[in-house]
This record gives structure tokens, C-alpha cells and sequence, in this order.
């Protein structure tokens, strides 16, 4: 420090001298403002901009920016904290580098694959597209267009994009990044319950007395949480926390029980769970026999790579029919099923030793304790992702552990509206709003009837997910993309092969909204403006089901604009005869000489609400573009679907004035715990317990072996590699890479490594090394101390860094069923580079 | 045959254009601030390890409810279930020795706001609000502005009006 607090303060004294003495100073020279009408800050809510935990925040503003933020004291989730990003909201909408004009590759004042990023307007952005997807549409037709959004998307953008693909278009290759997030969980919930979402929340946090980690790393991925669980663990020493990972990580600091066990095994473990369970009678006989069948599902279903690899020709079950097949079995054969996992041949799998498997096993089977489970990635990204969730519910069912406060399968969200808008408006290429599907003639029928289209707008087919997606823009059969609120060239799997080619694929253009510049941006042909966060009024959805909305709160950059603005925009570049065929106009011969915009948005519907419901003194130029409220009336539309279907939403207007609110929302009441009497109004009286997302009101429990991961280490690539998130940075640092302060905490992504691991390979911690794949290879430097601590022959190495792409290596396989990518598990080399 | 000459020039061509489109970009195309202008199929090589900041120096909060940062390095701080090595410094109880800032009063509330003898547990995993900064530069500018600053100009504007 150049002064110390003596020498600050003499020298700082004739200042403070005058200003103490009031004396003829002007008032701009007194160090302390304190007139009101300068000091006062416009506070209003919304939710945090991160993860799927769903804080509420405070957000202050004033001269139209954000100049504070931090926890909202009145929110059920955080009562007043929030993490160190959550904190630092209030700086990431302004790094330097926000884009403000869309920028196309040009060559000769013309639209060119290999030209360089120019500057143009809204209106050449539009029409380069426009001309783009009718030519498309035109030597394709509706396959070759496709759109990959987001569990960002607020939800009334994941709605507008929905309606523009499937009904506009008649295309369904729509899918979200949730994809990559949040699959294996919704496939997880539709095996075993046949309705998507958890049915706890997080008041279970406060009521249970044991928790188990199931590949969720929560301390720093879902903090606010961790809170809640520290809090519970400290303040009642009763508590348990048990915590399963590959590595070690800050979770296990609270850890009674920690666990490290080799990948893929935690399949082995949930099975020896379950013959524990059995094998000591502890099974809730009772709950068993009258809410839950058992089945036998397909084993051997392959990997989700391409057709001609030889995992996919080799396995039995791997076509999409079969991959998710079962029979139904009786208890005994269960039993049997699962007596194959004993403590010893699961122990000599997993490598967990045999005492705490058995500790383990025991918080489950012990039925004075009531246990809740949280996973997230862990689970999710594996491919056999719907298989541990099927599992982990088992063990759940066999106790009738589940819908009462402190007993809770919980599956944890990474995205502010994976739930709210992903799962929830049904982003998905198979998914309806309300989980419906598109395969399933009456729930088309019924999107039809609400969105006033003629039957057979929608095809029935499912279209590309997003793992396809890059393979067919590789292929050159999606030709038309639009990506918007993600960053797929930095997050998906082995950009090298897949992600990359595709891209640049001459047949192809790509466009990219987003607020900055990112690597999927640089891989685009039209790059476009984006508003974000408080800079437009949106819904969120969080991982207790709890939907949050927000006013806008400050403009946008002059030239950027919302993903849902650009969406319903853009609609009105296309007459009906332009995306329709002429069979389908002559069902509706009045929408004939129509725009896209007036059949899907101005419908009556969308715009029902006009600008007088906006309060006066909220910004919304949206609205007042289009001539009506539309943030209200793309939400009203939506919520039609579920109200009545146990997915009800309150009216919109309500959630401007609650810290959101848990669906379904029945008679102005939200829902905490679903599938139990008395706390679900879905629930038939007298029964209990109703899972009625199946027709018999019973949920399943599958009989599903361990199987080995789709690549796993051999004498060449000898190491498992492991990638995921850090507390500091939010997915791939777009947002948190550009605020100073979370920058400087974390700057790069190291390769976590086994200090006997470098050893052996004459490392040491700093040195700078090739982490080396079958796909390609990535620089960084080796850290074998901090945060997380590997066994030997694992390392982690994180994905915000936009300059270190660690999915160049990483493995595009997925979970059959899911079709989510496994970024946790590929085999790989590491060199002194 | 003609027309199956051009297509298949077509295809010759676009095959020409496809392997050169990455190397053909000009610097400016380099979009992604964060990659420092670099083609995404290429790398820069990755700096060394920064070292953590242990000047001790407090840095000026960004708004009154920002966590401060950790103005000292805290490498095998243990913080677990049996000990937290922060509050050996930070706690009420240690300031006097330690002359180390004591941890804000809003750490001694429970979730329902009441306060508490000790730091509350919530509160109880240090670093998922207070972070070390690293020696490194900022890859982008931020452009925050502090309140501070807006009530200065706009007092200046006022003056000046008067």
C-alpha cells in the first residue's frame, strides 16, 4: 500500500476539514452525496441469470444501468445470498466487446462462406435469411432447416421458436442444449413415472436426514443449495451427507461418507442399493405392492454413435425401437435380477470399499431416515443416463421413499429454464409443450387446435437432436441452422470431427445470435445482436418447478435485440405459400396470402393482450413494436396447454408479483410435493399415493445391469478424462470471462491430475502438456494441487475456457435412449507439449 | 454431359473452397474476443499458471453488497466438516489479534433473517462468495459503472444548470 490509514487520512485532511465545517464549498465538492433524489436506486427482481437453482436476485438501476445486484431476501430459494457469480451479475451484460450491428461474411459486397465479418443492417440480416431458408425449403423441404436454442431461452423465446419451427416451418428439428444437460432426466421421468419433473422441491433440503451425491459436484455447481444442505448438516449434527464422484472435488469437505468409484460403476452401485434393500427386508412391502410394476428393460442398447461404428453394429438393442424396450417381471425375478450386485462384486467393480457401500446402502434401507438424492451431470451425461435415473428411483420406490418432505429423488437442473423452458414448451425435436409428443397423433391434434393450424401442420416424425445435428450439418443435409442463447462449438462433444466441418460446410448457413462474440459466433456466416437477461421482460422455469418472471429493466445496446424479438421478427419475411404445401392451405384456405407472423403470432392468441396491461413506467419496446403485449400473450397461449393437465400455470400477471410460484398451480395454490395425497390436488382421493402420469397409477421399477462405457482407457490412452463446470464461471464463460473479478478468480482451464500421475509421466505441476484423443488434442497446463483432487488415472479439466476447446477430445456418445452426450467419461493421453 | 461436367466443377470447386475456408480467413473474421484472434482449428499456446494476489491490499467494492475478494492467497486453507481456518482470523472473536476484517453482521442470520451467537452454517463454505484474484489481465474491458460515478455527473450536470 503507498499510504497507511495515518498517513491517508492527514492527507486527506483539509478536504474533510472543510466539508466537516460546512463552509463555502459548493455541494458537489462534499465527499458524501446525500440528497435523495441522487442517491436513490430503482430496485426490482428477477431471476439469476445462471444455473437451474433459480435465485431470485435484486437488481438496482439507475440512468437506464444495472449498478447493483444481490440476493433477494423475500425468495423461498436464497433468502438473501446468492454465489459468487449470482453476485457479479450486475457486470455481465457489459463487457466492451457486446455486439451491436449483425455481422454476415462477405465478399464483394455479396453473402460469401469465405468472406470476412461485415457490418450490416437488420434488414439485409433478415433478408440474406430469408432468401437462404426459402432455398432451402425449397430444394429440401422442411428437413433441412433446423434451429438449436436453449434452456436459457426465456420461456416465452422457447415458445415463439417452437410454434415458428414445427407450425411455420413444419419442421421439428428444433432441440434445446438441454439436450446436452438435461435429457437422460426427462427420459429418466418418463420411464418411471410417465410425467416429466421432480416430484419434491427444495423445502426437502430443510426436512431430510440423510443426503447422497450422485455425480453432482453441488458446492460449486448449485452453491445456494449447498447452503441450504451445510446449513442443515451443521446446524443438526443427526445429518448425514454421503457424496459419490470419480474424483474428488469441494463436495466431499462436508462428507461423512465420501466415495470415489471408477466411471460407468455407479450403475453397479444403485443395483447393490437395491439388493441391499432386499436382502436385509427392508423393502416397503405395502407401497411396493400397491403404487409400483416391475419390468425388465433392454439391455446392450449401443452408444448413440454413428450407425457404421462398430459399438452401434455390435450391440443388439441399438436401434431406437428397441433401446428402450422392456417386459414386465414379478418382485422375485427383480430380486434375483439385483442379487448379482453384492457388496464384494460391487465393491471389486466400483472400488468403493465394502464398509461404505454398506453405510451407504444403509441411509436408504434404514426407514427411520429420510433420505433425499441430488445428481445432476454425472448422471445425465452418461450413456446410460436414463438407466441411473430409472435406478436411482428404484431404490427410492423399494422404501417409498419419495413425495413426502426429507424423501426425495432429486434431480438437479444446470440451466435458469432447462425445466421452465426446455422440458416445460417442449423444445425438444420430439417434444409438445406439457410434455407431449410429436409421435403421438392426439397430442398433435391438440397443439393444432390451440394454435388454430390445420390438422397435419404438424409432422409426426421427431426430428434431429442436437448430437444429430452436427452430424447432419457434417453431412450436408441440415443446410439452414439458426443457433441462439448457447455456445455449441465450445460445448458440444468433439467439435473436431463433428461440430467444425459442419459449420463451415459449404452447403450450409449458419446463423448465431448471441449478446458477444463467442467461438460459435467465429464459426457462424451471420452473427446477430442479442439482448440479454434484465435487458427484456421473460419467464424462467427453475428445478423445482418454480416459474419466475421478470420485468425488463434497462434497454439493450442500440442494435441488439431479444432471441424472442428476432424470432417472431423474422416470421413476417414468409407468406403461408411460401413454408405450406398447397394441400395443407386448402384446410385453411383464409390464412392463404398470410404471413408467418399473422397466422402463429397474430392469431388472436399471442395478441390478446394490448399495450394498456403494461404499466406505464416499464420499458418493453418490444411490444410497443409489435402493437401488443406479447411477452403476456406468448405465455397465456402456452399455459393453455398444461392448465388442466397437471401442468397448470398461475395467470402471468401473478408472477409479476410472487417470487415465483411451484406448478401445478390449482385454485391460486402452488404444489410442493406431487404424487401424495394432501399435498397434490391431482392426487385420486383415497389412494395415497397416485403416480397418474401412468394410466394404473403406478410407477415402474427396472431391472438394468451395468454396462461399460462407450471408450475407456487402454494402453495408448491411458487416462479417463473427465470434464465439467467450475463455481466461478457459468458453461462456457461467455458471461463470466468478461466480469474482471470472476476472471481473475479462475483465468484458465488446467488439467486437474494425480500429483503420482504426473510423476510418472515426468510432469510437474505448470508444465505445459497435449491432452491427446482419437478425436484431436488440446494445450493447457497441468495443476495437480487446488480444488479437485483425482485418483491416478483420471483427470478433470473444465470447458469455460474459450482459448483451451477441451471438447476437441471429448467423445460424441450418447445415451440411446436420451440421446445426451457423456462428457465425463473418453479415453486420453497426456504429453509434454 | 455438359450440365454433369459443370456439377461436378461445382463439387470440385466447393471441395477447394471447404479445405481452404480455414486457412482463408482473414484475421478479422477471428471474432472470439476470448481466443484472442486465433482460428478455432489452431491454439495459442496457453500461458503459464498465474500466481494468486497476497498483497493484502483491500480492493474497492464494485456496490455495497458485492462479497469483498480475498486480498491474500489461501492455499491448504482447510474448511470441512471439522474446522474452518478462515474464521481463525476472521471471526468476531479473533479480529483483535488477527486485525482482519470481521466477517459482515448478515453472516450471523439464519434464512429467516434472525440472528444468531455464531456464523450462521449457511454461511459456512467461505469460498462460494469470496474468491482469491489471480495475476492476470483481464481478457476484456468491463464497462460497470459504479454508482458512484453517475451520481458525480449528475450533480456536475445540476451544478453546471444553476
Amino acid at each position: 500500500m503507498k499510504l497507511n490509514r495515518r498517513e491517508f487520512i492527514k492527507a486527506n485532511a483539509v478536504a474533510v476539514a472543510a466539508s466537516a465545517a460546512g463552509i463555502a464549498l459548493p455541494a458537489s465538492a462534499s465527499n458524501l452525496i446525500t440528497s435523495s433524489d441522487m442517491t436513490k436506486l430503482k430496485w426490482d427482481k428477477a431471476p439469476c441469470r445462471f444455473c437451474g437453482t433459480g435465485c431470485s436476485v435484486n437488481v438496482a438501476t439507475m440512468d437506464n444501468k444495472v449498478v447493483a445486484t444481490h440476493g433477494d431476501i423475500k425468495s423461498p430459494v436464497n433468502k438473501g445470498l446468492n454465489c459468487i457469480k449470482g453476485y457479479f451479475l450486475s457486470k455481465i451484460m457489459y463487457g466492451k466487446d457486446r455486439l451491436k450491428t449483425p455481422l454476415l461474411r462477405m465478399k464483394d459486397g455479396k453473402f460469401d462462406k469465405n468472406g470476412d465479418f461485415t457490418p450490416i443492417t437488420w434488414d439485409q440480416a433478415f433478408d440474406v435469411m430469408a432468401e437462404k431458408a426459402k432455398a432451402t425449403l425449397k430444394e429440401k423441404g422442411p428437413e433441412g432447416v433446423g434451429m438449436f436454442g436453449s434452456g436459457q431461452w426465456t420461456v416465452q423465446e422457447g415458445y415463439a421458436a417452437v410454434k415458428l419451427m414445427k407450425a411455420g416451418f413444419r419442421s421439428n428439428n428444433i432441440d434445446p442444449n438441454a439436450r446436452h444437460c438435461m435429457a437422460s432426466a426427462v427420459g429418466g421421468f418418463m420411464r418411471t413415472f410417465g410425467i416429466d419433473e421432480p416430484m419434491g422441491c427444495y423445502d426437502d433440503l430443510e426436512a431430510a436426514d440423510a443426503f447422497v451425491l450422485w455425480g453432482s459436484n453441488m458446492a460449486e455447481m448449485h452453491p445456494i443449495l449447498w447452503t441450504r444442505i451445510t446449513d442443515r448438516r451443521l446446524s443438526a449434527p443427526h445429518v448425514k451427507v454421503a457424496v459419490l464422484s470419480t474424483f474428488e472435488h469441494r463436495s466431499f469437505e462436508l462428507a461423512d461418507n465420501g466415495m470415489i468409484f471408477t466411471p460407468q460403476t455407479d450403475l453397479a452401485i444403485l443395483n447393490f442399493i437395491a439388493h441391499y434393500i432386499i436382502k436385509t427386508d427392508r423393502v416397503n412391502k405395502d407401497f411396493v405392492n400397491k403404487h409400483t410394476n416391475f419390468r425388465l428393460g433392454n439391455a446392450d442398447i449401443g452408444y448413440g454413435l454413428r450407425p457404421e461404428h462398430p459399438l452401434e453394429k455390435n450391440a443388439i438393442n441399438s436401434s431406437a425401437k428397441d433401446a428402450g424396450g422392456s417386459k414386465p417381471i414379478d418382485f422375485e425375478e427383480y430380486a434375483k435380477f439385483v442379487s448379482t450386485y453384492t457388496a464384494e462384486y460391487t465393491s471389486e467393480l466400483s472400488g468403493v470399499p465394502v464398509d461404505k457401500l454398506n453405510a451407504l446402502a444403509e441411509l436408504y434401507a434404514d426407514p427411520k431416515t429420510k433420505v433425499t438424492s441430488l445428481w445432476t451431470m454425472g448422471f445425465n451425461q452418461h450413456t446410460r443416463g436414463v438407466w441411473a435415473n430409472n435406478l436411482v428411483y428404484n431404490i427410492h420406490l423399494l422404501t417409498g421413499k419419495i413425495s413426502t418432505p426429507g424423501n426425495s429423488p432429486f434431480s438437479l437442473t444446470g440451466q435458469p429454464s432447462a425445466c421452465g423452458t426446455a422440458r416445460e414448451v417442449g423444445t425438444f425435436s420430439h417434444r409438445l409443450p406439457a410434455d407431449m409428443v410429436v409421435n403421438n397423433p392426439k397430442h398433435r391434434a391438440i397443439a393444432e387446435k390451440i394454435w388454430k393450424l390445420p390438422e397435419g401442420t404438424i409432422p409426426p416424425k421427431p426430428g434431429y437432436h442436437a448430437v444429430l445435428q452436427n452430424r447432419k450439418l457434417k453431412d450436408g443435409e441440415l443446410n439452414f441452422y439458426w443457433v441462439q442463447c448457447n455456445n455449441n462449438m465450445q460445448a458440444a462433444a468433439n467439435i473436431n470431427e463433428e461440430g467444425l466441418p459442419g459449420y463451415r460446410n459449404p452447403k450450409n448457413f449458419i446463423v448465431v445470435s448471441d449478446p458477444y462474440p463467442t467461438v460459435t459466433a467465429q464459426a457462424a456466416d451471420l452473427i446477430l445482436p442479442t439482448a440479454m437477461w434484465v435487458e427484456k421482460e421473460g419467464v424462467y422455469g427453475n428445478a423445482e418447478r418454480r416459474t419466475q418472471s421478470w420485468y425488463q429493466q434497462v434497454t439493450p445496446p442500440e442494435g441488439a435485440f431479444s432471441d424472442m424479438w428476432q424470432v417472431v421478427e423474422f416470421s413476417k419475411r414468409f407468406k403461408m405459400e411460401d413454408v405450406w404445401t398447397e394441400e395443407l392451405l386448402a384446410k385453411k384456405p383464409e390464412y392463404r396470402g398470410k404471413s408467418l407472423f399473422n397466422v402463429l403470432y397474430e392469431n388472436g392468441n399471442v395478441n390478446a393482450f394490448p399495450l394498456s396491461e403494461i404499466p406505464d413506467d416499464r420499458l418493453n419496446q418490444e411490444s410497443r413494436d409489435f402493437g401488443f403485449y406479447i411477452q403476456k400473450g406468448l405465455f397465456e397461449e402456452y399455459a393453455e396447454f398444461g392448465r388442466g393437465h397437471a401442468h397448470d400455470l398461475a395467470p402471468y400477471d401473478r408472477y409479476h408479483k410472487e417470487r415465483g410460484l411451484r406448478w401445478p398451480v390449482v385454485d391460486g395454490k402452488e404444489t410442493k410435493w406431487r404424487f401424495k395425497e394432501g399435498s397434490d390436488p391431482y392426487v385420486k382421493p383415497g389412494s395415497d399415493y397416485d403416480f397418474y402420469g401412468k394410466p394404473d397409477g403406478k410407477a415402474v421399477i427396472f431391472a438394468l445391469p451395468y454396462e461399460p462405457a462407450a471408450e475407456f482407457p487402454d494402453a495408448e490412452y491411458d487416462l479417463w478424462l473427465s470434464t465439467g463446470r467450475v463455481l466461478e464461471h457459468w458453461h462456457t464463460g461467455s458471461m463470466t470471462q468478461r466480469v474482471p473479478e470472476l476472471y481473475k478468480a479462475v483465468p484458465d482451464a488446467v488439467v486437474y491430475m494425480n500429483p503420482d500421475d504426473a510423476k510418472k509421466r515426468g510432469l510437474r505441476r505448470g508444465d505445459l502438456v497435449k491432452l491427446i484423443s482419437r478425436r484431436g488434442e488440446v494445450e493447457t497446463r497441468v495443476e495437480t494441487r487446488g480444488r479437485n483432487k483425482p485418483p491416478r488415472g483420471l483427470v478433470f479439466m473444465p470447458f469455460f475456457d474459450a482459448s483451451r476447446l477441451v471438447n476437441k477430445i471429448t467423445l460424441d456418445a450418447t445415451d440411446p435412449l436420451s440421446k445426451e452426450t457423456d462428457f465425463k467419461k473418453c479415453a486420453i493421453k497426456i504429453e509434454k507439449a | 454431359m455438359k450440365k454433369s461436367i459443370n456439377a461436378l466443377t461445382k463439387v470440385l470447386v466447393t471441395v477447394t473452397m471447404f479445405t481452404t475456408s480455414f486457412t482463408a480467413f482473414s484475421e478479422g473474421n477471428e471474432v472470439a474476443t476470448l481466443r484472442d484472434s486465433t482460428a478455432i482449428e489452431t491454439q495459442k499456446t496457453p500461458d503459464a499458471i498465474p500466481n494468486v494476489a497476497n498483497t493484502d491490499i483491500k480492493q474497492k467494492r464494485n456496490y455495497p453488497m458485492q462479497p469483498p475478494l480475498i486480498p491474500h492467497k489461501v492455499r491448504n486453507y482447510q474448511v470441512d466438516l471439522k474446522v474452518n481456518k478462515c474464521m481463525s482470523c476472521h471471526s468476531r472473536n479473533r479480529t483483535d489479534e488477527s486485525q482482519a476484517p470481521m466477517v459482515s453482521v448478515t453472516h450471523y442470520m439464519d434464512r429467516d433473517g434472525n440472528f444468531l451467537a455464531e456464523v450462521s452454517p449457511r454461511r459456512y463454505f467461505c469460498s462460494q462468495c469470496h474468491v482469491p484474484q489471480r495475476d492476470a489481465e483481464p481478457l476484456v474491458e468491463n464497462t460497470f459503472v459504479d454508482m458512484n460515478t453517475l451520481m458525480k455527473e449528475k450533480q456536475a450536470s445540476k451544478a453546471e444548470k444553476h
